[in-house]
């Protein structure tokens, strides 16, 4: 009976991987489309197999593609573990922003997601776990509130049963079509692992490229531990805003994952490949990770 | 209120920015007795942007915090025009440790573009030192009423807003982002801001319908700067009733997780049938 439910659970997320597509807004693979792409940087060609199998980093020069939020889930969880939280959570339009309700329901048909975060149970390396995953093909995977919602949701869910937190945030900021209510998901996120992590339980935010604005200023950069991915750029304000304000050029790497390991504000930069490893060697190490029994 | 219902947004914006606005400086000398000034993150400097201190408001020993424009050129600049780095936010956040271990209640004054955008503020963690101020202010356990007294710019403003009760001047405004900065984002055009003003819900008004504030501070007419004595006034009394009704709560901390749960949840929906 339970095989029958991990075969669904991994169905699902099987056929929701395959709804996002390889990348930004490729709907699904075709027999017509071509067996090699590019890489974005060294523009080696390589076969969408081994795209596949590389989990989306070239082997020619380690270029990190970004992936999306069902795909992400189906490289860290163990198969069949795979369960949504809220998936049909949406939010409305507070400013009656013109044009955004068409740009939201676009944005659905095209990528499979219902809003930028998905949040699902599951286990890694046998142990259960929340994690959350923001998408930055959703609008930059900007917070609006459906997604500080979502994120909230977690750390109580994680909080209720127990369970660690695992958050791979890619975001660009607030989202500026759900204006005032979008800056408060900072508030509301911050909050919320903040009670998780006060009553005992383990956050790891994984930072992959990219986090910066308003998301970097709250859940982001409050976990116990934290992790990202190689060259991922993540910082408060953007680089086009800096160098206009300060009127230079910025050095190269800046806001990257290696010179935020360097400054003091990321624990390990953690290759894709190593990604299941590690998360389940925290977990292991941290036992069950969870809110302790006696915070009630 | 009278013809102040009509003040169009982007007049409230250019309000707002008034160089002569009173600011926190103003509401310690108008509001305060006995203030002491503390200075520094106690890691490497001073942000002159956030100002912190401990002060008597009648009577009553209170933290103040708030952003710092300046009042001539070379103050300005000092304070990068009331954008704080990160060690203004690290020594508000010292404040606040300061607030919850002698059971002071906290006063803010907020009025900040944002969060300066530099190199250094980057490289010493700026979102860093946002979030930790955001995380420290949904556990203090001693009541904070923030007040939002002119320009109130992005995460910059809520890292000292995170109040059981948010109070805001009848001109000020308080957005996700600046009005260019939005039109540069959504339209690529930051010349199209006097439209982002309009739809932004920036206003006093607006938020108190959005339930982001609770409170609006009405100013003489003109605005607050051209009478400040009379401003300062009506900030003293909202304060006094509000910090009465804040001591009476039972769980502060426990107040403000709550008050920022439900921010946007009405806009929610968990079926197929939104937009």
């Amino acid at each position: 009976m339970n095989d029958w439910f991990a075969a669904r659970r991994q169905r699902m997320l099987r056929l929701k991987v395959r709804r996002e597509g390889e990348r930004p807004f490729t709907p699904r693979l075709s027999a017509a489309a071509p067996v090699f792409e590019q890489c974005p940087r060294c523009k080696a060609a390589v076969t969408r197999a081994h795209w596949e199998k590389n989990r989306l980093v070239c082997p020619e020069c380690g270029f990190h593609r970004p992936v999306g939020a069902y795909r992400r889930l189906s490289m860290v969880l163990d198969p069949g573990t795979f369960q949504e939280l809220d998936p049909d959570l949406a939010a409305g339009d507070p400013l009656g922003f013109p044009g955004y309700g068409e740009k939201l329901a676009g944005l659905r048909r095209r990528t499979g997601l219902r809003e930028a975060a998905v949040a699902a149970k599951g286990r890694i390396g046998g142990l259960p776990v929340v994690v959350a995953v923001l998408d930055s093909r959703f609008l930059m995977g900007s917070m609006g509130v459906a997604v500080g919602e979502k994120i909230a949701r977690a750390a109580e869910t994680a909080e209720k049963a127990r369970l660690p937190l695992v958050i791979f945030c890619a975001s660009g900021g607030a989202r500026m079509q759900e204006g005032i209510l979008s800056l408060m998901q900072m508030g509301k996120t911050a909050a919320a692992v903040t009670r998780f992590r006060e009553k005992g339980g383990l956050y790891i935010a994984y930072l992959t490229h990219p986090t910066t604005g308003g998301v970097t200023a709250s859940f982001a950069m409050l976990g116990d531990i934290t992790l990202a991915e190689p060259e991922a750029l993540i910082g408060f304000a953007g680089p086009r805003v800096i160098e206009q304000t300060i009127g230079e050029k910025l050095p190269a790497g800046f806001q990257r994952a290696e010179y935020l390991q360097e400054h003091g504000f990321v624990d390990a930069v953690v290759p894709r490949d190593e990604m299941r490893d590690t998360l389940a060697k925290l977990l292991r190490l941290h036992q069950k990770g969870g809110v302790r029994r006696d915070a009630e | 209120m009278t013809q102040n219902d009509v003040i169009p947004a982007a007049r409230r914006v250019a309000l707002a920015r008034e160089p002569g606005r009173p600011g926190v400086s103003g509401a310690v000398q108008a509001l305060i007795t006995d203030f002491f000034e503390q200075r520094g993150d106690r890691l490497c400097a001073d942000d002159p942007a956030v100002l912190a201190g401990v002060g008597l408001f009648h009577g009553r020993p209170v933290t103040v915090l708030g952003t710092r424009k300046g009042t001539d050129l070379e103050q300005n600049l000092a304070c990068h025009f009331g954008m704080p780095t990160p060690e203004g936010y690290r020594k508000a956040l010292r404040a606040m440790e300061q607030a919850e271990k002698f059971s002071r209640p906290i006063l803010t004054f907020v009025d900040t573009p944002g969060a300066y955008p530099g190199l250094e503020a980057e490289a010493r963690g700026q979102g860093a030192a946002i979030a930790a101020c955001l995380a420290r202010m949904s556990t203090l356990t001693v009541p904070l009423i923030a007040v939002i007294l002119g320009e109130g710019g992005s995460g910059g403003a809520l890292a000292l807003a995170m109040g059981n009760r948010v109070l805001m001047a009848e001109n000020a405004v308080y957005s996700v982002l600046s009005p260019e900065g939005f039109a540069s984002i959504l339209w690529k055009d930051s010349a199209r801001a006097q439209e982002a003003c309009e739809l932004m819900k920036l206003t006093a008004a607006d938020l108190l319908e959005l339930q982001v504030i609770d409170r609006i501070l009405p100013e003489p007419p003109g605005g607050a700067h051209t009478d400040p004595a009379a401003f300062w006034r009506t900030v003293d009394t909202a304060l006094r009733d509000e910090l009465r009704r804040a001591e009476k709560l039972a769980d502060p901390a426990r107040h403000r997780q709550r008050r920022f749960r439900a921010m946007g949840n009405d806009w929610l929906s968990a079926g197929k049938e939104t937009i």
